[in-house]
């Protein structure tokens, strides 16, 4: 799964990626590799750029400059050989509202010329059980709610077998329980070999069902590998309740720590302190105490914690509800 | 979602790629089916219907007969013979009602996808820019000639309704039969058809500039309405035989014998160089547009 050894390797590998809309640059720079059999969470707030780059990656949109290889092969020049490998849900889903649900993914399922017309009611019967949508089939989808909006798009990724599924946000919209639905659907098609490219700006979800993740950030991709090393690039924390704040914190920075104050209470009785290692240089957490209680400093309550992803999410991203932009 | 034991593709998913024939031609034939399926294109098919009917039904309840001259021509003909509904209502419906549906359906072809966020799906499926263009305008011409012969077709029936039917003197003085004279009928169904090629693919041309349907149709109407009136201005008479609605009122010469043949021929010449034109900026902006509806 993580052997990048060779460009085939890499089901989306981008270099130098950005796209610019007159002045304002909404993808700046960004080297994507993704490896083939993996679940790549695509991760960022809500217009970090994560459609932006999908689009670019289906050639929607043509780049401002960088270069893109989709399942090995050059986009946007190799595109008519990469899309009929590609199953995409983009910003959404969007069908004939005045066409039922069965009848817009045969309409889509025909724009793809290389999809035979013999197997075309089967497999669309197929998607549409395979996403739980068999009792609506031919209803309009002018009556479908949103969440079934979702699953007819899901469902018209799958309608032929695909070697990428790029999902954008595909759990937009659904109920918890199709929030399950859509994870398990993720990662049965992974198991089958389906490399699949998905993006959120919910954590907790990509936590829940990627092996690789990308963050992006204003236009950038900020972090990027297996979701263990993006764990382990956070920084531990280290949480000290002492009355005696001054003292801990000379002890601290003479530790070549950052001691920051933490939390509401800052008298001399209940005091706290939070320090974060700098990188590179973490102290032994003994030897923190040592050097603590060496300098009379009371210690009420040490603790390490080691970052969360969402710590390291928040980190990478910024907080708070702005929308870059 | 049934996540079904770890297998990605279903069995006929995965069959697809095993067997069977690939559909190059199911996208047109989808295209016309989802136009077809309109209650939009329905409505704009009837509204043309009901010129022939009003017409028919007009002429037939006034007791006095229509004096020659006065009206659009032929409609003093008609109480005498019926074959002259369809081609008085093809003549009243030239200058606002067929570029009018014509408009719609062309101005809509892209627009209309990019407006419903479809556009997005047909190219990642991928349809292919040019394919889809294509077919597009395909569509829209099998349109135009759907609304020409719908005009014709229910001027004839309303006619034979509602008024004796007989063989029909032509311009030229000579007397053609029933049956020629619906094929004559005909024959002006599809030289209004042609006449509207121009507009069409003007019309998919300027589609292709906006996620905004209603904008790209009301731009179309507006250049067929600014079109007919620059013809019907003198002084811009060195541009009038260059203007795409010029020949669209004459198809009398279709209705001489022999036929006459000039104006059909440079009527369709005139409109295949706008088709030429308006499909290279309709090529040109759609190959290289940024889809980002």
């Amino acid at each position: 799964m993580s052997d990048t050894s060779g460009p085939d390797a890499l089901a989306i590998e981008t270099l130098g990626l950005s796209k610019r809309f007159g002045r304002r640059s909404a993808v700046d720079s960004i080297n994507l590799a993704v490896p083939r059999g993996s679940v790549f969470g695509f991760l960022g707030p809500n217009g970090s750029g994560k459609t932006t780059t999908i689009r670019l990656l289906l050639g929607l949109a043509a780049p401002s400059s960088g270069g893109i290889r989709v399942l090995g092969r050059p986009v946007p020049a190799g595109l008519a050989a990469v899309l009929p490998e590609v199953g995409a849900l983009v910003e959404g889903p969007a069908f004939y509202p005045f066409l039922s649900g069965a009848a817009n993914l045969r309409r889509l399922d025909t724009a793809d010329r290389h999809a035979p017309r013999s197997t075309r009611a089967a497999r669309v019967d197929e998607a549409l059980e395979r996403v739980g949508l068999s009792h609506a089939a031919g209803k309009k989808v002018r009556a479908y709610s949103l969440g079934m909006k979702q699953r007819l798009g899901i469902a018209n990724a799958l309608l032929r077998p695909r070697e990428l599924l790029v999902l954008d946000e595909p759990t937009n919209g659904l109920d918890p329980q199709g929030t399950r639905e859509v994870r398990s659907l993720v990662r049965s098609l992974a198991a089958g070999g389906t490399t699949v490219f998905v993006s959120s700006h919910l954590l907790a979800e990509v936590e829940q069902m990627c092996t690789h993740v990308g963050v992006m950030s204003v236009g950038k991709l900020v972090a990027q590998g297996t979701l263990r090393e993006l764990r382990a690039a956070g920084t531990a924390r280290i949480m000290l309740r002492t009355p005696d704040i001054a003292a801990a914190a000379r002890v601290l920075s003479g530790l070549g720590l950052h001691p920051e104050p933490a939390g509401v209470l800052q008298d001399t009785d209940h005091g706290g302190l939070l320090s974060t290692s700098p990188p590179g240089h973490t102290v032994a957490p003994e030897d923190i105490v040592a050097a603590l209680v060496a300098a009379g400093v009371r210690v009420q309550g040490f603790g390490v914690e080691d970052a969360s992803l969402e710590e390291r999410f928040v980190s990478l991203t910024g907080e708070g509800f702005d929308v870059a932009g | 979602m049934a996540a079904r034991g770890g297998a990605a593709p279903g069995p006929a998913a995965r069959a697809a790629s095993a067997s069977g024939r690939p559909g190059a031609w199911a996208l047109m034939g989808s295209e016309l089916s989802v136009l077809f399926r309109r209650l939009r294109t329905w409505a704009m098919l009837l509204a043309l219907a009901a010129i022939p009917l009003l017409i028919a039904t007009a002429v037939r309840l006034t007791s006095h007969p229509v004096p020659p001259a006065r009206g659009p021509a032929f409609l003093d003909r008609i109480s005498q013979n019926g074959l002259f509904v369809g081609m008085t209502a093809m003549l009243v419906s030239v200058p606002l009602f067929l570029p009018l549906t014509v408009g719609v359906v062309a101005g809509d072809t892209i627009a209309g996808e990019a407006n419903l966020g479809t556009l997005r799906y047909l190219l990642v499926a991928p349809a292919g820019r040019v394919r889809l263009l294509l077919i597009k305008y395909a569509a829209a011409a099998v349109f135009c000639l759907t609304a020409t012969v719908t005009v014709a077709a229910v001027g004839v029936l309303a006619g034979v309704a509602l008024f004796p039917v007989g063989p029909v003197t032509l311009l030229s003085g000579d007397t053609i039969d029933v049956g020629e004279s619906l094929l004559r009928s005909l024959l002006i169904a599809a030289y209004l058809a042609v006449s509207l090629l121009g507009l069409a693919a003007i019309g998919l041309a300027i589609s292709t500039f906006t996620d905004i349907p209603v904008g790209a149709m009301a731009a179309t109407v507006v250049l067929s309405v600014m079109s007919q009136v620059a013809d019907n201005l003198p002084q811009l008479e060195w541009l009038h035989p260059w203007l795409f609605s010029h020949y669209w009122l004459d198809f009398a010469d279709l209705l001489r014998q022999p036929i006459s043949w000039t104006t059909f021929g440079g009527n369709a010449l005139l409109q295949g160089g706008y088709i030429l034109a308006a499909g290279a900026i309709a090529y040109g902006r759609f190959t290289s547009k940024d889809i980002l509806s």
